[in-house]
């Protein structure tokens, strides 16, 4: 399509330089002779010609289109990702569960419900698949697979409000035993060891929006944080390190300005014994 | 001649002072309202695309937060669509149609008042939402659910939602005028295949708001419905679907881009022979160009929806359509080419602009082509490579030929030449800078970065990209204000251009410039498509023993038939009135009502409203409009 485009465009800049060229020539008479090839040549040049080619170009990607359907079909494993303003929350079919992160293995055609918990998102890894909508009512769905291993950087398309900018998604490839373990690691609960970062967490307003299963925090406004220090970015825009948990803990709305978490009430003692123990969750 | 020339200055003449302000009736003067007006939102649209370029200009900077760059990049849509591009194309319409079918007014003179003061309120009631910090903040597409009352409780929707519907009043009475005028008052003679091609792409442009226009407001009504009385249109939950709205808005959206570029297409046509000194080759070709993307551009408001999981055979047939919508346009490249190249251009400023237009729109035009294929769609769908195609489509195909419009007819519309030097000093800023500012966003898109972002993360290599983008914004913008000033320039030290600088051969160019209150001295017959090179005659006014009509006993305009235009009435036209501007005036605050919610308000506006139209239509005797 890009080198029918160029071709298209050179034509035209040709046409004009000539007018050009030739209007300096010239004098400023009119001139109302009638010209013999000028209704030809707009019938060839304006109709035939781009009638054969459109032609063409909309049979190849009806071809296109058909082809990218019907790989979907082989799809044996099933993701459920569901968008939330403002991140997307990962559902795999053994009950791990996690956020803007997506494991995949590599060279498996993988099928991915769309779904969405409030407004309409898009999910869109540009590397992977073309994007699809997530819609209120609809069940949409959409097949990825990647042929190497590594980190596809994906980001919402459908303009969805104040954080649309920071709705990133990380679909991460790797070899199916890799793969393997990690998606059976993410469906255990959380092991469960006391302390004071998990005190503050369950008695404070944590646990009435986040998930860590295994314990008595089972909020469903936010992400499951069951497994939160094995995911490699915070909300999706940080890289996942205690500073910068401890930076979001102490005011998403900074990183995230409009996000639906609201600056906290703890303590800078008591954020670092919540970072503590979540980074201790992996 | 002099003597038809008095009488018609006693008759069609207004008097100054307030009554004729508010109260005039004159296209002309409606029309330049229109193009002062929505040159003025063009500056305000474009204050807001700077501001925005400014915060992408580099990875995370915080020039303006969120909420205000969400509101910025609505209102810039809105602005540049319903404030700034219909109303200027309106506005040349409303000046030059009367001129070129050689009419002493539009059909509806008071209609056409009432259009502009309704387009004036609309555009200041949805202003106004930056005054208490709450303007439209969810897309000029405002999609489903995120704009219903839930997710967006504000006013910021309610404003779009009323100011859509407020400023379609004012469309749908200018596109109504424009057809009967088209219709049934040019010139005896204007057969339907002499109607200049502008004419004709106004007249293209018209029908496509009476039946698009329907949707858009249906659709803002049930959103009012939904968000201020509990129904559920829209609402998934309650059996509703947010596709609905997407469909009801796209079928009026897609249209609404071929109401922006066929009048600017019909600029370019008015344009070309004049400068290129020979007849439009490839009329015929053109007018059913125009008039065949208006009919098929009803065919493809689902290309905006492929990534929605639609049905794959809907899909189909509508990319078929996307893909057929191209040829029209491409007849229309070809034809303006084949003219340019068989006549002998003048470079100047018009024509220089005509050929920025067409090179974008080009661009803009092949990329258009890509999107008709489903799958590149659905990559490059709401991605920084539309915002190209459409700036290209839209900028190029409407605001390059609005720009060659100002240089070409301002002469016409001021009596004063432009500066040709700063003409084309505005081109090149305008040119450069506009291609420097979009054309990397077609690679951002295909980079991955998506459009309606208010930042975007470091490290994605994105950054380049975006400072050229901004780079090239504050260059058009310079261009622009080189534009403003050389038209302000003009009006006092430019040279005095009289009735015809350029040799043109529509009838704009037989009378004065500007036109008197009545237009011509007598509405001439015209005998040709060109008929100012044909007919000599027309330039001191058509004697009536060779066809001129004086119309010099009353306040009168002629009426003929439809496709070969005999004369077959003379109309009474009416005078200055001040019923419009009062029936605006309730109207206004009726939509404030409904907007703060004052029911009781709105219900007294509604009745003032219709007593403004019983005072409008108060029987006058004679002399007023039939």
């Amino acid at each position: 399509m890009l080198w029918i485009s160029t071709g298209v465009f050179v034509v035209v800049v040709a046409m004009l330089v000539r007018a050009v060229l030739r209007g300096r020539r010239t004098n400023d008479d009119l001139d109302k002779r009638t010209i013999g090839w000028g209704e030809p040549f707009i019938a060839i040049a304006g109709v035939l010609v781009p009638v054969l080619i459109l032609g063409g170009v909309y049979l190849f990607s009806l071809g296109q289109m058909n082809a990218l359907s019907t790989v979907g079909a082989e799809a044996k494993m099933k993701i459920d990702v569901i968008g939330h303003d403002w991140w997307w929350e990962v559902r795999y079919p053994n009950g791990a569960i996690t956020a803007n992160e997506i494991h995949i293995p590599v060279g498996e055609v993988v099928r991915l419900n769309l779904t969405t918990a409030d407004v309409i998102h898009s999910f869109w890894v540009p590397e992977l698949q073309v994007k699809q909508d997530q819609i209120p009512g609809h069940d949409n769905s959409l097949w990825i697979s990647a042929d190497e291993p590594g980190r596809y950087r994906g980001q919402c398309a459908e303009f969805c409000g104040l954080q649309h900018a920071n709705m990133v998604v990380t679909v991460v490839a790797e070899d199916r035993d890799a793969y393997d373990t990690w998606v059976a690691a993410e469906a255990r609960p959380a092991s469960t060891v006391a302390s004071d970062g998990a005190d503050i967490f369950m008695s404070s307003s944590c646990a009435g929006c986040h998930a860590i299963r295994g314990t008595e925090a089972t909020g469903q406004l936010g992400p499951d944080l069951t497994h939160v220090a094995s995911r490699t970015t915070i909300a999706g825009v940080l890289d996942n390190t205690p500073t910068n948990l401890a930076r979001f803990v102490a005011d998403p709305q900074t990183v995230k300005p409009g996000v639906t978490m609201p600056p906290t009430e703890l303590s800078p003692e008591e954020v670092d014994a919540v970072v503590q123990y979540l980074e201790s969750l992996r | 001649m002099a003597t038809i020339a008095q009488r018609l200055d006693a008759i069609w003449g207004e008097k100054p002072g307030l009554l004729s302000f508010i109260g005039t009736v004159d296209h002309k003067r409606i029309g330049m309202r229109y193009f002062y007006t929505g040159m003025l939102f063009f500056v305000f649209g474009g204050i807001e695309a700077l501001i925005m370029r400014t915060q992408l200009a580099e990875a995370r900077l915080h020039l303006v937060d969120p909420e205000t760059y969400n509101q910025l990049f609505s209102m810039h849509g809105i602005t540049m669509m319903f404030l700034f591009a219909m109303p200027v194309l309106s506005g040349f319409g409303n000046y030059f149609v009367p001129l070129m079918i050689g009419a002493r007014d539009m059909a509806f003179p008071r209609l056409n008042a009432f259009g502009y003061w309704v387009f004036l309120a609309g555009g200041l009631f949805m202003y106004s939402a930056f005054l208490v910090g709450h303007a439209p903040d969810d897309g000029w597409f405002n999609y489903l659910p995120l704009g219903d009352s839930t997710f967006s409780p504000g006013l910021n929707i309610d404003y779009y939602a009323l100011g859509l519907i407020f400023l379609g009043i004012s469309t749908t009475g200018g596109a109504i005028n424009f057809i009967v005028t088209i219709f049934k008052g040019r010139a005896p003679g204007m057969t339907l295949n002499r109607i200049p091609i502008f004419v004709w792409g106004e007249l293209a442009m018209a029908f496509q708001i009476v039946f698009a226009l329907p949707m858009l407001t249906l659709a803002c009504v049930m959103l009012v419905l939904q968000r201020k009385f509990g129904f559920h249109f829209f609402d998934a939950a309650a059996g509703g679907d947010p596709l609905l709205w997407q469909h009801l808005f796209w079928i009026f959206g897609h249209p609404e881009v071929y109401i922006v570029v066929l009048p600017a297409f019909g600029i370019a046509s008015a344009i070309i022979p004049t400068h290129s000194r020979r007849p439009m080759i490839g009329y015929t070709f053109i007018v059913l160009a125009e008039l065949g993307t208006a009919l098929i551009g009803f065919g493809v408001w689902v290309h905006h929806m492929f990534a929605t999981g639609l049905p794959q055979m809907t899909m189909a047939f509508i990319s078929a359509a996307s893909f057929m919508v191209a040829i029209p346009s491409g007849v229309q490249v070809f034809a303006w080419l084949a003219t340019m190249v068989a006549g002998k251009i003048r470079l100047n400023t018009p024509m220089l602009y005509i050929i920025g237009f067409i090179t974008t729109f080009v661009i803009g035009g092949v990329t258009g082509v890509m999107f008709s294929s489903i799958p590149f769609d659905q990559q490059t769908h709401d991605s920084m490579f539309v915002v190209a195609h459409l700036h290209y489509v839209l900028f190029g195909g409407a605001v390059f030929p609005m720009l060659a419009a100002i240089h070409h007819w301002g002469p016409k519309m001021t009596g004063r030449m432009l500066s040709e030097r700063l003409g084309k000093i505005s081109f090149w800023l305008v040119f450069v800078g506009f291609n420097l500012n979009m054309f990397p966003l077609h690679i951002l898109g295909i980079l991955g970065q998506p459009r309606r972002t208010y930042t975007y993360e470091r490290g994605l290599g994105w950054d380049i990209h975006n400072l050229i983008s901004t780079v090239g914004a504050f260059m058009l913008g310079v261009g622009v204000l080189v534009v403003i000033w050389n038209w302000y320039r003009s009006k006092s030290r430019g040279a005095e251009a009289g009735p015809d600088p350029w040799g043109g051969e529509t009838l704009e160019w037989a009378t004065s410039s500007p036109p008197p209150h009545y237009n011509f001295v007598t509405v001439p017959t015209v005998r040709s498509k060109e008929p100012v090179w044909d007919q000599p005659d027309l330039r001191d006014g058509q004697a009536p023993e060779d066809g001129g009509y004086a119309l010099d006993s009353g306040h009168t305009t002629l009426s003929t038939s439809l496709l070969d235009a005999q004369p077959q009435a003379v109309v009474h036209m009416p005078h200055e009135t001040p019923w419009p501007f009062y029936l605006t005036v309730c109207l206004s605050v009726l939509f404030f009502g409904l907007l703060v919610d004052a029911y009781a308000v709105a219900a007294a506006a509604a009745i003032a409203s219709a007593a403004s139209i019983m005072g409008w239509f108060w029987p006058r005797g004679e002399t007023q409009e039939t």
